[in-house]
């Protein structure tokens, strides 16, 4: 399995969803080998097993492959990438050792030199770069290991699984969490849309993780329907609710929003909403929980709508402050403009916490008792925000419902549907 | 002799509009007035006049032999008057043929037995004269809000002069005992009692549409046949329909307007078989033993209690903070406010809480919730009392102050 994020390497939904899915695949009795861009310090995940793209050495002829993906379109991708790309110049600008672990070391020639990449897990400007070098690793990884099927997470490892498809002749499914539409609106970036599309076409069978952004990859990427499996996320339960009990204060509620602070998640529809609620009710706390490129533009609007008093932002929390978060909010927002699916309105029910989300979500095609809005209905935001505020029968019957539901949402029942299409694309 | 009762129940609920909490003390308009009107409009041409048509038709080839039991609710009725008087005007003549027995009930399909007995009489007898004034009958005959029934309900109905009362068929009361007899209920002595047959009803407004179902597609003979069969099971059978069946293009589409016009002489081919409205057999028939029903049940789903309309603590909360409102509007001896009162009462408005398996109301095939969810059907719901409860005079205690 590739995939660019694994906890505790993670920023996001996606390295949850990896988790929970290779957890329940290993329970189910199928061995899991996971690999990641790079093992930042521990790694405490026993059910796979996790292997770091970096320091992974590459057989320079591996690296002279790249040429295979003739449909491919290599001009769509990135100029500054290019001097990455023919072999001799690997060594301008890039981290290059050869290989002293042994065991690569030994029965290697001279002219099957190998070498060891760092390959960087953060999504900066150069991720193009990174996502090419880690597929490279990918070719080395499959000729050394065994498997029955290659998993790729997200377009970041759609070259890795291509390559590994390559070299083994095992298929490949590809694992779609989310499109470059959903990401950026229609302010595509071409050449992930290319990798995308290029990858779905070459997979054996291609898995979404909701029927929202299987229409999405029918219509913009031109997929059969009949080639895409619904595959719905799920949410693992951990004790942890118990050891953050915080006292609510019932005289001052508080609404959060936790997420990237970006296009996607529709952040200013949950600043323009906290106006109207407090316009009505004037002691709530909005909570703004994340960082991203639109948080600048968040605080400003805020401050002109004169809500500052009420509204915070917390920056990027993590592990224990997300969980405290949670326990400390009376309701959750997922304003999303696109999300194919959003794991993190489960995660708050498990604190009881009520959600409201955005219609436009995968996660609004299995909870049955959420509150649901269009993400651009700013006043119906509002008006259910003070609903929840307003009636404790509401947010009671919300909460005894959310609970009953979510025992049905396990990764178990998604990892059963997983193995489905590995036995479907194996033959 | 064997008599069958057949009854259908024409009503069509007065839906409320999309009522934020920014309409609080702005809006006091609560009805959804064009909504309703284009679905009056479309179930007249739909429904109410094509099927009018059919049974006056059906009545006239029978010559007194088919007769037929209709309620009709106020609101309902209320409709017709302001805007489809063409309607009213067909349900009319149906009166006149001397066949039609028009049936009481609450004047605005409410649960208000439950919540006030002062409520629930009084819009009896706003039913009772409506019917009166219309149809020149005064009901003998009384059916509760969705079949809710038990002993003290009937023991109130016969106070109130009524004669027969009719109610679902729930197993566990019934036990080995057959609907297809003139029952008594507890604690009553002249009130009739007659029960719905579940099945038979039901292959009509359920199963006709089935076409997994074994006996797909029902045709006239072959019901009226089974019909014969249980003769000597019984000595009525209670076929009691929901008007709407013929409002269904698709149930159009298979028939059922041939299936009903062909239904009362195929039924009529057998000697021992004839048709008798709800009064009629209460005139004719001794009940065969007591009923005993203490707790509440009801027609239309297989549990048969009120859990369909009071289940859930949304349910129990919207209805509670209406009827806790009574006292302080009747002091107000305001008619318009009580009429708007009234127009809350609606069962329907909670039925529309319910949550349910599939809260959402997404796949449900049987009933699409007109307000989206049942959570978005009680925020409606509670932003409209509250804003009511402000016309009232005094807020419903809430926890903000409002600038």
């Amino acid at each position: 399995m590739f995939g660019w994020e694994f906890p505790p390497h993670m920023s996001g939904g996606l390295g949850t969803a990896c988790f929970g899915l290779t957890k329940a695949l290993a329970g189910l009795g199928h061995e899991v080998s996971f690999v990641i861009p790079k093992i930042l310090g521990e790694s405490g995940s026993a059910h796979v097993r996790l292997i770091s793209a970096s320091g992974i050495p590459v057989r320079k002829k591996s690296m002279e492959t790249i040429k295979i993906f003739k449909g491919l379109d290599i001009r769509l991708i990135n100029s500054t990438l290019k001097p990455y790309l023919g072999a001799h110049s690997y060594d301008n600008g890039m981290k290059k050792k050869s290989s002293k672990q042994p065991g690569y070391e030994s029965g290697r020639s001279e002219t099957d030199a190998s070498q060891v990449f760092e390959i960087s897990p953060y999504y900066g400007p150069n991720l193009i770069a990174e996502v090419i070098r880690y597929a490279q690793v990918a070719g080395s990884i499959s000729q050394d290991s065994s498997f029955d099927v290659i998993h790729a997470h997200d377009w970041m490892t759609v070259l890795a699984g291509l390559y590994a498809k390559e070299k083994s002749g095992k298929p490949l499914v590809v694992h779609i969490h989310s499109l470059e539409f959903d990401r950026c609106g229609e302010h595509i970036d071409e050449n992930i849309y290319y990798v995308e599309r290029f990858g779905m076409a070459a997979a054996d069978h291609v898995v979404t993780v909701s029927q929202y952004t299987k229409k999405a990859i029918v219509h913009r990427y031109g997929i059969p329907a009949d080639k895409i499996s619904v595959v719905h996320n799920a949410v693992s339960r951990t004790e942890a609710g118990a050891l953050y009990h915080v006292e609510k204060n019932p005289e001052r509620k508080i609404v959060l929003f936790l997420g990237r602070i970006t296009f996607q998640k529709g952040p200013e529809y949950f600043v323009e909403a906290a106006a109207k609620v407090l316009e009505k009710i004037p002691d709530v706390t909005f909570v703004m929980a994340g960082s991203g490129d639109m948080m600048p533009r968040m605080i400003e609007r805020v401050a002109e709508l004169g809500i500052g008093k009420n509204f915070h932002f917390t920056g990027f929390l993590q592990g224990t402050e997300v969980e405290q978060m949670f326990t400390m909010s009376d309701l959750y927002i997922m304003p999303s403009v696109s999300e194919p699916f959003g794991i993190s309105p489960l995660e708050a029910m498990i604190y009881d916490v009520p959600v409201i989300i955005s219609r436009q979500s995968g996660v609004a095609e299995i909870l049955h008792h959420a509150l649901k809005v269009d993400f651009w209905d700013v006043s119906e935001i509002a008006n259910k925000i003070i609903a929840i505020l307003q009636y404790p029968n509401l947010v009671a019957e919300i909460v005894e419902k959310s609970r009953e539901e979510l025992h049905s949402v396990r990764w178990e029942t998604a990892a059963e549907k997983i193995v489905e299409v590995y036995h479907r694309v194996v033959h | 002799m064997t008599l069958i009762c057949l009854h259908f129940h024409v009503h069509q609920p007065q839906w409320l509009r999309r009522y934020t909490f920014f309409d609080i003390d702005h809006d006091h308009l609560y009805e959804d007035r064009e909504r309703n009107l284009t679905i009056l409009n479309a179930l007249s041409e739909k429904c109410y006049l094509p099927a009018n048509r059919m049974i006056l038709d059906t009545i006239k080839r029978h010559e007194g032999k088919f007769r037929i039991a209709l309620s009709i609710t106020g609101v309902l009725l209320d409709q017709f008057e302001n805007h489809r008087v063409d309607v009213l005007d067909s349900f009319m003549r149906l009166a006149d043929t001397g066949c039609v027995e028009f049936i009481g009930e609450t004047y605005y399909h409410s649960l208000a037995f439950l919540f006030s007995l002062r409520e629930f009489r009084e819009q009896t007898m706003l039913h009772k004269k409506k019917i009166k004034m219309l149809f020149g009958q005064t009901p003998r005959t009384f059916r509760h809000t969705e079949f809710i029934y038990n002993n003290e309900l009937a023991n109130i109905v016969e106070k109130m002069g009524y004669h027969c009362i009719l109610a679902g068929s729930a197993d566990n009361v019934l036990g080995w005992r057959s609907p297809n007899h003139v029952y008594q209920p507890a604690g009553c002595r002249k009130l009739k009692l007659l029960l719905r047959n579940r099945r038979l009803s039901d292959d009509i407004t359920v199963r006709f549409m089935d076409t997994q179902w074994s006996e797909y597609p029902l045709l006239a003979d072959k019901y009226a046949n089974w019909i014969h069969t249980m003769g000597d099971m019984g000595d009525v059978i209670n076929l009691f329909i929901d008007y709407r069946i013929f409002a269904e293009r698709e149930r159009e589409e298979r028939g059922i307007f041939a299936f009903m016009r062909s239904l009362p002489g195929e039924i009529l081919k057998h000697p021992g078989f004839t048709f008798r409205t709800p009064a009629e057999i209460a005139r004719n028939l001794d009940p065969v033993a007591q009923l005993d029903v203490k707790d509440n049940i009801a027609s239309s789903d297989a549990e048969n209690n009120v859990h369909d309309w009071l289940g859930s603590s949304l349910q129990k909360d919207a209805i509670t903070s209406l009827y806790s409102m009574e006292a302080k509007l009747r002091r107000r001896k305001d008619g318009g406010l009580l009429h708007t009162w009234r127009l809350l009462q609606e069962a329907e408005n909670f039925h529309c809480m319910h949550t349910g398996k599939r809260a959402d109301g997404e796949g449900m095939d049987t009933f699409s919730n007109p307000y989206g969810s049942p959570y978005d059907a009680y925020i409606n719901y509670m932003n409209i009392i509250d804003d009511f409860s402000g016309i009232l005079g005094k807020k419903r205690s809430s926890t903000y102050e409002r600038a």
